[in-house]
Order: C-alpha cells, then structure tokens, then sequence
C-alpha cells in the first residue's frame, strides 16, 4: 500500500524538483529512480507545515531528553516545587485563619459598637486587702446608655446587657453557662435568629418573666434527647421556662474571647432572660466564692451593644462614644470594641500576610529559575556538539532555541504542577489533622502554575540563546 | 564524464579568511571549482591546506569572505542564516569522520532527524527512515541506540540520515577515516552505488587509496588548486 503510493508521488516529486533546479536533467532523476530507490525518490507530499504535531514532538524530545538525567531534573525542580508548595499551604492556611477571624467579628456585627465592663486592676489588689467586706463597684451604668442615647444622633439600638456566670441545670445534667440578661430586641444587633420558639417580648421583660431563650450549645447539652421548648431549667434557686432555642453560631475559637464575653471563656453557652429578670432575681451585687476567698462585685451593666443606622458612621460614632464614657468614668472600668474596626485591622494584617509570603514566593521562584537555568546552561555546553549536528542537519536557530525553551519550561512546569498539589495537599492535612479551617483560593495555583512556566520562560532564554548562537562549525568540533 | 554546462556548485573566486588576533589567515584563496551534477570528487590535501574549510563552506556550514558560492543555480553566499539552515537541510548531506549520531536517539530516529526540520509529517518520516535504514542494511537495527553498533553500522547510519531529504549534494568529511579497512571498504561501496545512483558525492580525504576512488581529485595546497586530474 505505502510503496504504491511512493510510487504514484515519484513522477509528481521529480517535476517539482524540476522547478526548484532547474538544470538537474530530468533523466537523471528517472535514472535514480530506476535504479530502485524508492526512498531516495522521495518528496514531501504534504509539505504544509503541521506546527502541532512539530511542536507536540519538541516537547517529546525534551520529555526524553530531561528522562535521561532524571535525577538532576527532579533536583533542579526541587525549588520551585518547594516555592510554589509553601506559598500555596501557607496562603490557604492564612486565609482559612483570616476567613474565622472575619467570621467572629462579622457575628458582633460590623454596624455595632460594643462597650464592656472591664474590671480595674489596680482596684482589685485594693479590694483584696480591704478583708473583701465591700463590693466593688464599677463598669457601665444606665446612664451611660441614656447619655449615649440622647446625645448623638444616627443610633438605631442601645442594647444593655449583665452577664451572670453560674451553672444552669436540666434536672441532673448541668452546663457552666452565661446568664445573658438583656432586652427584647438583643438577636437584631447580633445578625443572630432563634431557631426554635421565639424570643422574649416586651411584655416578659416589664413583668420579669421567668423564662429563658437557651443558646444552641447550651440546649444541646441540657436537651440531648428531648425537646427543649415548654421545659424549665434552673439557675440557682429559680427556674425558667425555655421559649426559644437560638441559631447555632460561627465557629467559635479562642480569638473570640478576646472581643465578646467578659467571662473571657470562650467555650461558654449563652442563656438570654429579660434583663429586669436578671435584675431581679441576681440583684445588683454578684458574689462569688472561690478556693476560700469571697468576692463581691457590683457591675449594673455588663454589655451595652450600640448599633448605629448607617455603617459608614461607625467609626465617627466610636468616637464620640469614647469621649463621652472618658468624661463620665473617672477610671478606665470600660472598654470599647468596634467590630468594624477590628474587620479592618484584620484585613489590613491578611494584606500583610499576603505581601509577604508574596514576596516569599517571588525569591523562591527566583532562586528555583537561577536552579534551572545553572542546569540549563550545563546542558547547552554538553550538549553543544548535538547541537552543531542538528544545525548541520537544517535546524534554524529559532528551531535550537525552541528546543531548550520547552526543556527549560517542561522543567519548571514540573515543578510548579508538583507544587501545586503538595500545596494543595498540605493544607487539607493539616486542617484535617489540627482542625484549622483552610481555604484553597481557586487563583492561587493557577497564579503559582502559571508563574512557575514563566520562570522557565524567563530563565530559559539566556540559555537557549547560548545555544542557538552557537557557530555550527565550532560546535560540531567540540568534543 | 564531461562537465556539465550547468554545474551544481559553483565557487567563483571564494576567499576565507580568519581573524586570529591581529593576523589575518587566509584559509582559501580565490578559489574557482565546478562540479556537475552527479559527479563524483575527492579532495585530498596536507593538512593545513584548507579542506576542512572549503568542506565547511561548500557544506553552508560557514559563509566566504568573498566570492561566491552558487548550489543549484542559487546564490547561498550572502543568505540569512535561517536560509543558510534551510539549505543544508534541503540540499546537502553530511558524512563526518566521527558519525556524529545523536546518542538518545535510536538509528530510525537519527534518520529521521532532517526530515523533522523540514516538517515532514510522523508517518512519512517513517518510512522514509526505514527504506533508507535497509538500503544501508540496517533493517535489523531499527531501534537501536548509537552505542550498541559497530562503527561501520553507525556511519552507515549517518549515510542514511544525510540521504533523508533526497540532497543534491552528499559532503563525506574523512568518512573512513575512523573505521577499520574491512568497514571502510563497506562505506565506500556505497559511496559507489550512490555514485552509480547519480548522487554528487564530495568527498574529503587523506588517503590516496580512498581518493583514487573517486571519478575526479582534487589536490590544495596553501587554500589554492593545486591540481585537478579525472579519471
């Protein structure tokens, strides 16, 4: 089959011969092929350039060709493998971390300012010494909130809240809780919904109802099996009657602490009453017991959650918020946290993250690209007498620099593909070995794979332009 | 054999010279030679005399300093390198003295070499690499690697390959001067079937006894003809 289409090209291929040497005789030609060599009469019956399947076995060669010094390919990719997988663990580890710390402060909500009560400390060692006869009074008062109120304007919500630590109990099975005190209207400022039931009305808080909204936490441990709604639980010597469970809330971890709760324990569940309950049934001094020493404290106000109508005003109200508790408190008993505020230092911070381990990956892919072109180099020079050959043979210098540029390329191809999934792989360990959220931004590995080609690219041409320059005569003499 | 009106190659006054610091060498010197096709030449020389040099300008491999140079009624003199390339893959074949096989590559795919420059599609490549590799009687090593020949099995390779894009021209630089009598006799019966094929085959040498072979020899001394004497 092939030969008889050999030789139905043959008469075709000695015209075109014909016009491309003009004073070749044709009998001779004929003669050649008279002669029986089929092949020697041959000419390219498609001599239309495939570029696809040229360039398809370029990279062929250099596959081979980098599969022959193995080992010296996997070393020279090594830094970039070990570059680009750093950079995309590391970026997916910080954004996980970033993401919780977003979604912490997001729960206290970006249009509120939250005010706490913050023990003195140099009060306490006063207290202590003074035989603990008297409660100490500090921390935010109703007039704070009146002062807030009436002064300035574009505030949507004043919300008040007293925090009470004890233990809440369902029969036998008991929680270490807060007793949350506070008004209706308390989910509104903390993007928080009830899951179950509902939350108390304005009428339980005028007549100090005894009943309870439980936190999701707090309802699952004291409700494993039963339905929560219509029981009562009991808080020291009274009982509530649980109306509403709430939605459970974002992950909690040890940073929210910092920012919500003064128990500053993080693992605590939540239980709302109405805040005239609180006041009625805790009183207004809370005491407390521990390892033989009694302590006293007298906070009317333990939270007061200001929620501002426009968040743009967030920061400006702060302020004048802080001037206002400054003029009014004559010691720091307070502090004030604006959840905006924190989101942006915390964005700020990811920036920082991020320009740094940016950074990192711009030196480790430059010190990955001098690897590749060292080797590259190397190679050109061994193999500088293949390379008089193939130019002996019809190779252009586009063709030579080709040839290096994809091996080059290929190489750190490699390197940026293997990054790219231990760099995947790394964090989905770690989060599951440590059970840290991470997010694996969908442009990180696209941005590492593509970068890590370019390094090829970059590094590549100095050396396949060594190599191309070569004077063939030179190179084939070279041993 | 009476020279064609019409010859293949054409040196007309080609000087070279080198630049060796602050000498200048001249490697050939105003040099005029025609060769008619399918002819059959040997140069042979002391060395020193410039054969290397008119091998490696009449092979397109370097450019005279003047003079022209005409293969196949065109001007490859003053061409642009990637022509210059273009030229060597299309219309000439290399034989060197140290096989110059590229070692990864097994004898179909050093054949195949040139035809892969001039963009040859996979499967034609093929074939022509296989036909030729039985025409120097290699049919049974298709798939082997330089290494594992003989040198006369690997300049047959070579032949090959340089027979790969059907050239007007096959330039033989001392292509037996590496190989034992036996195998250089092998290399130079085909050289005469080439011949008798009507291949142009220029051939460069220091051994009388393989430059008497040829149809026409061709002596230098000092970058000039010293003589010219056919047979």
């Amino acid at each position: 089959m092939r030969s008889r289409r050999r030789e139905e090209a043959v008469p075709f291929r000695s015209c075109r011969r014909e016009e491309a040497v003009p004073f070749r005789s044709c009998r001779r030609q004929e003669a050649v092929h008279a002669l029986g060599n089929p092949a020697l009469g041959h000419f390219p019956l498609m001599p239309l350039p495939s570029f696809s399947s040229r360039f398809r076995r370029t990279v062929q060669l250099g596959i081979r060709s980098l599969w022959l010094h193995r080992l010296r390919s996997l070393l020279t990719v090594l830094g970039i493998v070990f570059g680009v997988c750093s950079v995309i663990a590391m970026l997916a580890i910080g954004e996980g971390a970033s993401w919780e710390a977003q979604q912490q402060i997001k729960n206290l909500g970006s249009q509120n300012i939250l005010l706490k009560s913050v023990k003195p400390a140099e009060e306490e060692k006063v207290s202590n010494r003074q035989q603990n006869n008297f409660a100490l009074e500090y921390g935010l008062k109703q007039d704070d909130i009146r002062r807030i109120r009436d002064t300035i304007p574009g505030i949507e919500l004043v919300v008040p809240a007293r925090v009470i630590r004890d233990y809440v109990w369902n029969i036998t099975r008991r929680v270490d809780a807060e007793i949350v005190g506070t008004l209706p209207n308390h989910p509104a400022t903390r993007n928080q919904n009830v899951a179950q039931g509902r939350f108390f009305n304005d009428l339980e808080m005028d007549a100090a109802s005894p009943v309870c909204v439980l936190g999701h936490d707090v309802a699952l441990k004291l409700f494993p099996a039963e339905e929560p709604l219509g029981r009562d639980v009991r808080v020291g010597l009274n009982y509530y009657r649980v109306i509403g469970v709430m939605e459970p809330r974002a992950r909690s971890a040890a940073s929210e602490a910092s920012v919500d709760g003064p128990a500053a324990n993080a693992a605590l569940g939540r239980i709302f009453i109405p805040l005239e309950t609180a006041r009625r049934r805790f009183g207004e001094i809370l005491s407390r017991r521990r390892g033989g020493t009694y302590e006293a404290e007298k906070v009317a106000l333990h939270e007061i959650t200001v929620r501002v109508s426009r968040p743009e005003t967030v920061i400006a109200i702060s302020e004048v918020v802080k001037d206002i508790l400054a003029r009014h408190h004559t010691r720091k008993d307070y502090e004030v946290v604006v959840p905006l505020e924190l989101l942006r230092r915390a964005e700020r911070t990811k920036q920082i993250f991020n320009l740094v381990l940016g950074s990192i990956a711009a030196i480790s892919l430059l010190v990955g690209g001098i690897g590749i072109m060292n080797i590259m180099l190397a190679n050109v020079t061994e193999r500088t007498r293949e390379i008089g050959i193939r130019r002996a043979l019809g190779a252009r210098r586009k063709d030579i620099i080709t040839q290096f540029l994809v091996e080059s390329v290929l190489l750190s191809g490699a390197g940026g593909l293997i990054g790219v999934a231990l760099g995947i792989a790394i964090p989905f360990a770690v989060s599951a070995l440590a059970h840290m959220k991470v997010i694996v931004t969908p442009w990180s590995p696209i941005a590492a794979f593509t970068l890590s080609a370019l390094v090829g690219i970059l590094f590549g041409i100095y050396p396949a332009r060594r190599a191309a320059a070569l004077d063939p005569v030179e190179a084939l003499r070279h041993e | 054999m009476v020279a064609s009106p019409q010859p293949i190659v054409l040196l007309d006054k080609v000087r070279k010279a080198y630049r060796m610091g602050e000498f200048t060498v001249e490697a050939l010197r105003g040099l005029d030679l025609h060769i008619a096709p399918g002819e059959y030449l040997s140069i042979m020389g002391p060395s020193g005399c410039g054969k290397s040099t008119l091998l490696n300008v009449l092979g397109c491999l370097d450019r005279p300093t003047s003079g022209r140079y005409l293969l196949g009624g065109d001007d490859v003199s003053t061409i642009p390198d990637d022509d210059l390339s273009s030229i060597r893959g299309k219309r000439l074949g290399f034989v060197f003295q140290s096989y110059n096989l590229i070692p990864p590559l097994t004898v179909l795919e050093n054949i195949e070499v040139p035809l892969f420059y001039q963009n040859t599609p996979e499967e034609e490549a093929r074939s022509i690499a296989t036909e030729l590799a039985g025409r120097v009687g290699l049919a049974h090593r298709l798939n082997h690697r330089p290494f594992e020949l003989s040198g006369g099995q690997q300049q047959r390779v070579a032949i090959a390959r340089a027979l790969a894009n059907n050239p007007l021209v096959l330039l033989a630089d001392e292509a037996t001067g590496n190989l034992d009598s036996a195998s250089g006799r092998e290399i130079l019966s085909l050289f005469d079937d080439l011949h008798s094929q009507g291949k142009t085959l220029i051939m460069v040498t220091h051994d009388l006894g393989v430059g008497e072979r040829a149809a026409r020899l061709i002596r230098l001394r000092d970058g000039e003809l010293e003589s010219d004497t056919r047979r």
